[in-house]
């Protein structure tokens, strides 16, 4: 069994990336769609750990606090989609994306 | 048995991460969705433990699974109009287009990562536990986009509680 390196983690990376292309693609729920985007901000912070892990020269630190960053905008990002999604479900009665066309009433 | 614990780790914690990611896009149920997503998140912060990053594979669990989920669920909750969140009686119709998209990016994202060969390098390999020297660069290297973001997330409480907030009767049904 070959010794776990870089290019393992990149391609679960990109597994996950893939995962969360098709399902922001494919789903009507927008709840759903916002489970996608998890999933490649994952596969993104994952690649940065990776590389941070693997090839940095010295002790740097540099790719996990892009991690911290990339975490704390995701809740930012699930916060606020929440929010409008509240209110899109509020106006329209739906959170489904193909019927949502409509900014404003 | 030459089976090294590292890669059956590797293994493991890389099954159950990409497993459920692909179950988040063939579940009908929208709660096992969100379900699968809080599995395939739990690996992701156990493939993060394997490559020494502790602190961030806690912080992975604290804030994606015990927040954002969280969150996820209330949205799935209230945006829901069965009661009893019936499955979809058919397969999405978009679901082959996603399939299909997904497929052809994780070819290129293979053909070009592995084109490519990094090398894996010694890296920091064995630098022990994180906590303190994450702690110092964002006080001293990463100061301004760590400030940044500490506003970035005032602005989100203040506009998502804005955004979200319950009209007047008979402003908009």
């Amino acid at each position: 069994m070959p010794e776990i390196g870089l290019n393992h983690f990149l391609i679960v990376s990109a597994l996950l990336f893939s995962a969360g292309i098709g399902v922001v693609i494919s789903r009507k729920n927008a709840i759903a769609v916002l489970c996608g985007v998890e999933l490649i901000l994952n596969a993104a912070a994952l690649n940065f750990v990776a590389f941070n892990r693997y090839s940095t020269p010295d002790a740097r630190l540099d790719g996990q606090i892009f991690t911290i960053f990339i975490i704390i905008l995701a809740a930012a990002e699930a916060a606020v989609a929440l929010a409008i999604l509240l209110n899109l479900f509020q106006q329209t009665n739906t959170v489904d994306v193909d019927e949502a066309d409509t900014m404003k009433e | 048995m030459d089976i090294n614990m590292s890669t059956v780790m590797f293994f493991a914690f890389a099954l159950l991460a990409v497993f459920p990611a692909f179950m988040v896009l063939f579940a009908k149920d929208i709660v096992r969705v969100a379900f699968w997503l809080l599995a395939s998140l739990s690996g992701v912060a156990g493939l993060y433990i394997i490559m020494g990053a502790d602190f961030l594979g806690l912080t992975q669990v604290l804030v994606y699974i015990g927040g954002i989920l969280v969150l996820i669920l209330f949205g799935i909750m209230m945006t829901s109009k069965d009661p009893l969140l019936k499955r979809a009686r058919h397969v999405e119709r978009s679901v082959v287009t996603g399939i299909v998209t997904g497929a052809l990016v994780f070819a290129a994202l293979a053909a070009v990562i592995l084109g490519i060969g990094f090398e894996s390098g010694k890296g920091r390999a064995d630098g022990g536990a994180t906590t303190t020297a994450l702690g110092e660069a964002l006080l001293t290297d990463y100061i301004l986009p760590f400030e940044v973001v500490s506003v970035l997330l005032l602005f989100v409480l203040c506009g998502a509680a804005h955004v979200a907030r319950r009209r007047k009767e008979g402003a908009h049904a």
